[in-house]
């Protein structure tokens, strides 16, 4: 069916913006982004008394200024799409500070519907609002709702369809800003009547405000079609500006916003809102927030917290990932009887099964996450970590808000960097944000730790329990101090400001949470089966092409009938026998194939870090998935295929390696920590950032330092211990 | 009747905002959030390391830094 009207869901964050989102749409609903930026685009649509009803539900603002990408985007979209209706979702339970954003939507005038949404919660504090008053004193409609039970959402869309049927284009409100204000206001008028273009699009009077205001965009805006006007426009804002801050020590956003919230007040008194109990009457989630952000428990409930969503992942969710891993084991048993011998079926199994296997065994775990991190963030958790955690973060030029995608990424070894590189979406701040998914990627993921688990094993092996923790404290270590230098550098700027809500505690609904999570993991899911399938089999490719040729193929032909021949009677060393020879040839395949010479080639470099070409192979391998290193080297030092979960022949291998030793094994235990995130989280970064750049920098610049650190490490090891 | 500076007040002392000293992205963020002239706060928490601090504003709780605090006089109540 196709809708005859669009509304746009509007209001502050926390307000149960896309509670009423999900309710209204249900499944019905994509996301996408906004072209060019990270911010989300949800759409839906419902019927209505037998009209079809496309809801779009903007990014949660707490104002219209152009500061943040959201603001405008929700502005942008206000004014050149021009929804039929906005839906304002006002949270009842803070009524003032909500009406903040209403009365910019008041001044733009656009048609509006205010959903007065809690009001049970309201009423359990002691509020009442008298939601006819309300809407009689703002001159639109109001309709009350409770959006987690749906009740009022029918009288609501009532309303929105009242609304988009009188064809009434509503007229801005005009808001008296103080006496100096309104008469460069008034003062400013034919100026700006003369701005046709821009008076076609904005309200004449609005522009004027945004111009006192000092507003981005408009002001660019002006300066780009009236150059000459829109310099004296300015002028005269500079004028009052200095008036107000000679005669009052205020800025003219300062008076503006002060009077907004003057109006605010003019309406909320004499009757619209009584409150039964006295002001301060100490609410459930102030109870709450005594203990679990109390000076001593609040850091011990936090690490409990966090201890619980790990196990609750890792260990809830082996069970779906073992049944994941036997069906692919299936699948390729399958490909294996069905398709014949040949170069078809190996890239089949190796490339494309094994590849997108290895991907799709990540989506439980990552399901898992995001439906633990969505039911922290939907509690109201999430911003009482950040909370606590600011302090520190803010030290090493993060926001508070960074702490769980630090986490997730592998902060307590085990997370993985893909859904942490996700998660950096909670924060608000772009250059924080930016820094905070450059830097994850250097925590110790889930798939880091089976090489590093060997690694330790075979050379550390006293001390094993020690040296795992050493490399979770150094990974943070390295990476907030990386943090701290790209915010130096190239990410320079102010720090966000840290003035945040924390939202009052409330149960987390179950439909929101199934949405939030499945998005999130159909999102990881799309990429695997598009970008990594392409690039698991290129790796495939690069290690078992060009094939031997014809004459080394047949020499270890012949040495295999040999062996058949002279040991016919002896069985157990005919096996032996023919083992040897595979792993010879495997050997020398691999030598031979594209994979092995790059390998070989960037020995010349990888030598100063005491690293060999067959650990370059894995290291190759390691960028389409850090898994992979493990199972790499075990070709690559001629074992066969080797599982990741059971490398003890490998390390018993390579501590007697002569090329091995504690030293090396400490530089390439550096270099796997540090270098280039594994693909999938390369994309995500890109994803996220909203450009390749961020996400080639990554890869060169993770490379690089940890090819430095290696470096040092080997060079200065050697220099103590080898001599 | 003191004016002090957000950042000086104890848990749980209140007062009214006397004045915010601040402009750009920082000013507006904090007005938009209720922080104005005016405005009646508590303070309800400090974070285990004693920044950032958490403070009831009208119906809801806020949270800010320290030297973000220090932008924001307040008139403490008796």
């Amino acid at each position: 069916m196709e809708p005859v009207l669009t509304i746009a869901l509007a209001g502050n964050p926390n307000a149960g913006k896309t509670t009423l989102f999900n309710h209204l749409t249900g499944a019905r609903q994509h996301v996408g982004n906004y072209p060019g930026i990270t911010v989300e685009q949800k759409e839906g649509c419902c019927l209505h008394q037998g009209k079809g009803v496309r809801v779009v539900d903007l990014p949660g603002t707490y104002s219209l200024t152009a500061y943040s990408v959201e603001e405008l985007v929700a502005r942008d979209f206000l004014i050149n799409q021009r929804p039929d209706v906005v839906v304002d979702v006002v949270d009842a339970s803070n009524l003032e500070r909500n009406l903040y954003l209403s009365c910019q939507f008041l001044e733009l005038g656009v048609p509006l519907v205010i959903a007065l949404n809690m009001i049970d919660v309201a009423e359990k504090r002691g509020v009442t609002i008298d939601a006819s008053a309300l809407s009689v004193r703002l001159g639109v409609p109001v309709v009350p709702i409770i959006a987690r039970s749906g009740k009022g959402v029918d009288q609501l869309l009532d309303a929105v369809l009242t609304v988009a049927t009188t064809n009434l284009q509503p007229q801005p409100v005009f808001l008296s800003y103080g006496a100096d204000l309104n008469q460069a206001l008034d003062d400013m008028m034919p100026d700006l009547a003369a701005c046709v273009e821009l008076t076609a699009v904005y309200p004449q009077r609005w522009l004027g405000v945004k111009l006192l205001e000092n507003d981005e965009q408009i002001v660019g805006k002006t300066l780009e079609t009236y150059p000459e006007v829109g310099r004296r426009l300015i002028a005269r804002g500079e004028t009052i500006g200095q008036h107000l801050q000679q005669t009052l020590g205020v800025y003219p956003e300062a008076v503006i916003a002060d009077h907004r919230y003057g109006y605010i007040k003019s309406i909320t008194h004499q009757g619209v809102v009584t409150r039964k109990f006295v002001a301060d009457r100490l609410y459930t989630s102030d109870k709450i927030d005594k203990v679990v952000t109390h000076r001593l428990l609040g850091p011990l409930i936090m690490a409990g917290v966090l201890f619980c969503l790990y196990t609750f992942t890792f260990s809830y969710s082996s069970v779906p990932v073992e049944w994941l891993a036997r069906l692919f084991a299936l699948i390729s048993k399958g490909v294996d009887l069905l398709l014949p011998d040949g170069p078809f079926k190996s890239m089949v199994i190796s490339g494309v099964v094994d590849g997108v296997g290895g991907v799709f065994g990540f989506v439980p775990i990552i399901m898992f996450m995001f439906f633990g991190i969505a039911v922290l963030e939907d509690s109201g958790y999430l911003a009482r970590v950040a909370f606590m955690m600011d302090r520190i973060f803010h030290f090493f030029g993060l926001h508070g808000s960074s702490v769980m995608p630090f986490i997730i990424s592998g902060g307590i070894a085990g997370g993985c960097a893909v859904p942490g590189v996700m998660a950096s979406r909670t924060l608000r701040s772009p250059k924080e944000r930016m820094a905070t998914l450059l830097t994850v990627p250097f925590m110790n993921c889930g798939a880091k730790l089976p090489i590093l688990t060997l690694l330790i094993g075979a050379f550390f092996s006293a001390h094993q329990a020690r040296y795992m923790f050493l490399s979770t404290l150094a990974a943070w270590f390295i990476a907030l101090c990386i943090a701290k230098i790209l915010r130096l550098t190239v990410l320079r700027g102010a720090s966000t400001p840290f003035v945040m809500e924390l939202p009052p505690y409330r149960f987390p609904t179950l439909k929101g949470l199934v949405i939030h999570t499945w998005e999130r993991t159909w999102q990881y899911m799309k990429k695997a089966g598009t970008v990594i399938l392409g690039i698991s089999i290129l790796v495939w490719a690069m290690m078992t092409y060009p094939q031997l040729p014809e004459t080394r193929a047949s020499h270890y032909e012949s040495l295999r009938q040999e062996a058949l021949r002279t040991m016919a009677e002896d069985e157990a060393g005919q096996t032996a026998a023919l083992a040897r020879i595979k792993t010879e040839e495997a050997q020398e395949r691999l030598r031979h194939s594209l994979g092995g010479r790059i390998g070989i080639a960037m020995e010349k470099v990888s030598q100063y870090a005491g690293i060999d070409w067959r650990t370059n192979i894995a290291l190759i391998g390691g960028f389409a998935a850090k898994e992979v290193i493990v199972s790499t080297l075990g070709t690559a030092y001629s074992l066969g295929q080797v599982d990741p979960k059971e490398a003890t022949s490998l390390k018993e291998r390579l501590s007697k390696d002569p090329d091995w030793n504690p030293v090396v094994a400490l530089a390439v235990l550096a270099f796997i920590m540090f270098y280039s995130p594994c693909f999938v989280t390369v994309i995500c970064i890109a994803k996220e950032s909203g450009s390749w750049k961020w996400a080639a920098f990554s890869i060169l610049f993770n490379t690089l330092f940890a090819f430095t650190l290696a470096v040092a490490i080997y060079q200065i090891g050697a220099l103590l211990y080898l001599r | 009747m003191a004016i002090i500076n957000l950042r000086k007040m104890g848990i749980n002392q209140s007062g009214t905002i006397v004045a915010v000293k601040v402009g750009g992205e920082l000013g507006r963020r904090i007005r938009e959030m209720g922080l104005i002239p005016g405005m009646e706060i508590t303070v309800k928490q400090r974070a285990p390391l004693n920044d950032p601090v958490a403070l009831r504003i009208m119906g809801g709780t806020l949270t800010l830094r320290n030297n973000e605090a220090d932008y924001i006089e307040v008139e403490i109540s008796p």
